[in-house]
């Protein structure tokens, strides 16, 4: 327990079998990440919680924290990657705020405007990605998926259905339904599975919630993403799985 | 300051959201009005933009007569300002996009349920669309973007006085906002 790493310059106290991540924020600080869930085991996917260790560029959510590491996270270098990240994120997909949910309650928006993102800078790709409002009380918008495998893992991990899965490579990759018709009518998911709490954008949504929270009372509106991580670092010891930081619920 | 900015707007593919709130911005118009004045706007109705310092678009490019407007003002701009979603993104008109504009068209003028001797508009006078809704910096170069939908007087304030005093604007937890 006396181990420690520099973060910024701050000293981190870690455990063994730690990542760099789990220990900042144990500690109080903070790293953006997307696809980093305190209660889920580490995927590296969404690259945002890149850090500096010792001169290097390594993902903090895998990267094991070990005893004088060097840790640079909060340097403009390092944010400016993050900013083109989001940017990327925003061109790939169609995310289209004003009519989505899920606005004022979505990390990656928080995270956009955290990092002063003001635009997406890249050509927009505009993909087609048709909607499955087939389940009665869930829908699925792909538009806004940004691949984390949230759901994914918490559908197989947590709920043992395996509901959802990512198919093909590259560009065409995208999030799949497990069920012979592709619909989510057929699979037995429910509205109080984990897989309904974790996405960290708005795919996965509860039918007849929407916007009943109004502006300026939403999650992000309230405080920015940065400040209110450290709030839901502490799920790490909540054995029950239970998770009630999660989005939507402020 | 011994001359006043010039500032043209425009709203292209919008809705004159942004425009409404750059009128929020309320009583602050007068000390705003000593330091700027405008040229081509909705506000004058001055049809064709000169010589200005600052240019304010709101809406993004959706067909043949905004990329005209869009040219007008990024020759006479210098500092050219996207504002809002559509300006930024498409936003909604940009919501075709994975549609044919074909089949939008036919659907919207000739099969859709009720029309009766319904056609797809081609008076002369009538901008052609384009295949797709582009945000402006597919198109010009831009200068600045104030996102929101619209982005409230407060922002819009704090982006106008900070470039206008000379300093990189700003707008920081609360002012910036995609909806």
């Amino acid at each position: 327990m006396s181990d420690t790493f520099q973060l910024d310059g701050a000293a981190v106290p870690f455990e063994a079998g730690q990542t760099v991540m789990q220990a900042a924020l144990a500690a109080g600080h903070y790293i953006p990440h997307l696809c980093y869930h305190p209660e889920f085991k580490p995927h590296g996917s969404c690259k945002l919680c890149t850090v500096k260790v010792n001169g290097r560029t390594a993902a903090s959510c895998t990267m094991p924290a070990e005893a004088g590491l060097n840790v640079e996270s909060d340097i403009e270098e390092m944010n400016s990657l993050r900013r083109t990240l989001v940017q990327m994120l925003f061109a790939e997909g169609n995310h289209f705020c004003p009519s989505c949910e899920k606005s004022g309650n979505c990390m990656l928006q928080a995270l956009g405007y955290d990092l002063e993102v003001r635009t997406a800078g890249f050509r927009h790709m505009y993909p087609d990605r048709p909607l499955d409002a087939s389940h009665p009380d869930i829908l699925l918008d792909f538009n806004r998926c940004i691949l984390c495998e949230l759901c994914v893992r918490a559908s197989s991990e947590v709920d043992g259905k395996n509901v959802f899965g990512l198919s093909g490579r590259g560009i065409t990759k995208q999030l799949i339904v497990n069920a012979a018709s592709g619909l989510l009518k057929d699979t037995d998911i429910a509205l109080k599975d984990k897989a309904m709490q974790v996405c960290p954008v708005g795919v996965i949504l509860p039918k007849r919630v929407g916007f009943s929270i109004p502006i300026g009372k939403r999650r992000y509106d309230q405080r920015p993403i940065s400040a209110q991580a450290l709030d839901d670092a502490p799920r790490q010891a909540d054995a029950s799985g239970s998770c009630d930081v999660c989005e939507g619920t402020p | 300051m011994s001359k006043k900015l010039r500032v043209a707007t425009t709203s292209l593919a919008g809705c004159f959201g942004c425009h409404m709130s750059l009128l929020d911005i309320d009583e602050r118009l007068f000390p705003l009005l000593d330091l700027i004045e405008f040229d081509r706007s909705p506000l004058t109705d001055i049809k064709h933009c000169g010589p200005c310092d600052i240019g304010f678009i709101e809406g993004g490019i959706c067909n043949a007569e905004n990329v005209h407007v869009l040219y007008e003002f990024r020759k006479n701009c210098k500092i050219l300002i996207a504002i809002g979603s559509c300006a930024i993104t498409g936003g909604l008109p940009a919501q075709r996009n994975h549609l044919d504009l074909g089949s939008c068209l036919t659907e919207v003028y000739l099969t859709e349920p009720g029309l009766e001797h319904g056609h797809i508009p081609n008076d002369p006078e009538l901008p052609l669309p384009l295949d797709k809704v582009h945000p402006l910096h597919e198109v010009v170069k831009i200068d600045y973007f104030i996102p929101g939908c619209p982005p409230s007087g407060d922002a819009i304030w704090k982006f106008l006085t900070d470039l206008i005093a000379g300093k990189t604007p700003e707008l920081g937890h609360g002012l910036i906002e995609y909806d």
